[in-house]
């Protein structure tokens, strides 16, 4: 698997990184022979199997089946809280973790200016 | 000091083990308290001192709490003055990973990005041991955001094993298993997402458990696959780590993925027999690339549970060696949209920039160290247009196939033993030039990651003398307590010392 400057440059701008030319070269290189070990998984047919995203899955869909089965069992209403917003009471401290926070009624973060990166 | 009469079938007269520097336990500590031959508080100091001696040499960990440790000291002292009864962790020292959140202490998960970060809330399992009595002494070193197999990827330094200072303690939770290794902690949590608990439990020769993904609540854990993240403890006794997952397990409201089974009181059936047991032998774990010296201590301590009446059989797990390149597409992937989060705006590193995008970048290329970004780097483009099918889904599909495995060979056996890693503690320095070659060593940890079943991994004897391996005992979902009973079993036959 050959990967090209271009292609870590499009994985780094998707990726939100700035990477220095030493970089581009050894990530370059290192994601073609990991990518490549990769390609080991083709030698199996998946062609009729169902991907799995999480091992908990098989559960929430049969919920959806069964719904008076959830309200009942509590090894199943995992997936099933209200989504109620809740106030946690520490909405100043959060803001005071940001690097630029600013102490107001109510306190907020500054950032720069937003402007659509060019494509 | 007072010995510790807690682990059945000790020889008690045995000098102890180099890293075996103290007998406390859970129960131990429980008993010199109400004894009143100690207090909280100085047993807390007498862990400091010991830290303050022992962490410039292992670089365990990162940042000490001290006033929090004091003042839950005082608080247990102030019980037993009260003669009230002691809650289950009663002034247990303990050692929580960088990874996890904590109430006023620096939390920075092995990263620059988070350097000076202090969260405003605990992770749940932290405020859960809080509540029944822990201790907490500090944060213990981890690979940058766990993303590690050595704890060689720590902004802050590796953490030496205490084995074997030259070499590493396994990763990425390699700061707590060596912290209670080496006597700095009774019990440590860790995080495990495709071996970060039992593999550095295994170099450093402690138990470790990775508890059935949904046991233990993640909230408060700084992500890096959430698909895999499991936390669990470390302890020095197989007794200690089921009395830990007692208090750390359980549904969580504020993790909607944590399971409300009923969690069983896991101390109460450690003694149960465990002759008869069907244990499964796979072979796919004994081959190549297998340690010979490692291979032979683990059959050793197969034959020993054989001895008590297990029952071992050959089984079949033949997705086995696609597990690395599943994990690492998965957990990659999965970590590519976790550390989307880490960007300048709400915490730990800003580098200015003219824009936002500008500062996201800038931030994110100063901030994190070169695996992270490799990982963000190989997750992303697995995701990305054109290469998702190819790679994220196909690694989905086997993952599926992986998980079949262990479906299918525990309708056959209660539980599968293997090596929890191939080799002993490596040396600092040896894999870091190849990735690939630090991937391969979970090559045995990661299909249980994928498969979302329980672990521990156990003291199996030592190679080379002082290096120490570990058994892992694999159990299906929420069958902690099986695998926990076996470990003990293990344990009271002199397993560790084989």
């Amino acid at each position: 698997m050959k990967i090209v400057r271009q292609d870590v440059l499009r994985v780094a701008e998707l990726a939100n990184l700035e990477l220095t030319d030493a970089e581009i070269e050894t990530y370059g290189a290192q994601l073609g022979s990991i990518l490549s070990y990769c390609e080991k998984l083709n030698e199996l047919d998946t062609t009729n199997v169902e991907p799995l995203a999480q091992v908990l899955e098989a559960r929430a869909s049969s919920l959806e089946a069964e719904p008076e089965r959830a309200k009942t069992d509590p090894s199943e209403a995992q997936h099933l809280r209200d989504d109620v917003a809740r106030d946690a009471g520490i909405i100043g401290e959060v803001i005071r973790g940001a690097p630029e926070a600013v102490d107001a009624h109510p306190p907020y973060f500054r950032v720069p200016r937003v402007i659509e990166r060019g494509e | 000091m007072i010995q510790s009469h807690e682990r059945p079938g000790q020889n008690m007269t045995s000098p102890p083990t180099s890293t075996a520097q103290n007998g406390w336990t859970i129960t131990s500590i429980r008993r010199a308290l109400e004894a009143r031959q100690i207090s909280a508080r100085d047993l807390t100091k007498e862990f400091y001192a010991r830290i303050e001696r022992e962490n410039p040499r292992l670089n365990a960990f990162l940042a000490l709490s001290p006033e929090r440790a004091y003042a839950q000291a005082d608080a247990i002292d102030a019980t037993i003055a009260r003669g009230e009864p002691l809650p289950p962790l009663a002034g247990v020292p303990t050692a929580l990973k960088d990874v996890l959140s904590t109430r006023g202490t620096e939390t920075t998960a092995g990263s620059k990005i988070l350097k000076g970060y202090v969260p405003p809330y605990d992770a749940t399992a932290i405020e859960r041991l809080d509540r029944v009595g822990a201790i907490f002494l500090g944060k213990t070193n981890c690979d940058e955001f766990a993303m590690g197999s050595s704890n060689e990827n720590s902004a802050f330094g590796p953490v030496r094993n205490p084995a074997a200072p030259d070499r590493v303690p396994g990763g990425s939770s390699g700061g707590s298993a060596a912290a209670v290794a080496a006597g700095l902690a009774v019990v440590a949590l860790g995080t495990d997402t495709g071996g970060s608990i039992r593999q550095p439990g295994a170099l450093c020769g402690v138990p470790a458990m990775m508890p059935t993904y949904g046991r233990v609540s993640r909230y408060g854990l700084i992500a890096f696959a959430s698909s895999l993240d499991r936390i669990g403890p470390f302890a020095r006794t197989v007794e200690d780590v089921a009395r830990v997952m007692e208090v750390i397990a359980g549904r969580d409201p504020l993790d909607a993925t944590s399971a409300g089974h009923p969690v069983p009181a896991y101390t109460a059936g450690l003694d149960a027999p465990v002759k008869g047991l069907r244990l499964g032998i796979p072979a796919e774990y004994f081959g190549e690339g297998l340690d010979s010296a490692v291979r032979k201590k683990v059959e050793a301590g197969i034959a020993r549970l054989t001895d008590l009446g297990c029952i071992p059989s050959a089984i079949e797990m033949r997705h086995t060696a696609y597990a690395i390149p599943t994990y690492y597409l998965v957990a990659t992937a999965e970590a590519s949209s976790n550390l989307a989060r880490f960007d300048g705006v709400r915490y730990g590193l800003r580098v200015p920039g003219a824009t936002l995008g500008e500062m996201y970048r800038k931030t994110r290329g100063a901030g994190f160290g070169p695996e992270v970004k490799r990982r963000i780097m190989l997750g992303t483009y697995a995701l990305s247009a054109g290469y998702y099918d190819a790679y994220y889904l196909k690694a989905q599909k086997v993952r599926a196939l992986i998980k079949q495995d262990f479906d299918r060979a525990f309708q056959q056996v209660d539980l599968i033993l293997t090596p929890t890693s191939p080799v002993p503690a490596f040396c600092l320095g040896e894999r870091t030039a190849d990735p690939l070659s630090m991937y391969l060593a979970d090559i045995f940890t990661v299909t249980g990651s994928l498969a979302g079943v329980t672990a521990i991994s156990v003291p199996c004897g030592k190679v080379c003398g002082t290096l120490p391996v570990g058994l892992q005992i694999i159990g299906p979902h929420f069958e902690e307590g099986r695998v926990l009973r076996l470990a003990r079993a293990f344990e009271a036959a002199g397993g560790f010392e084989l």
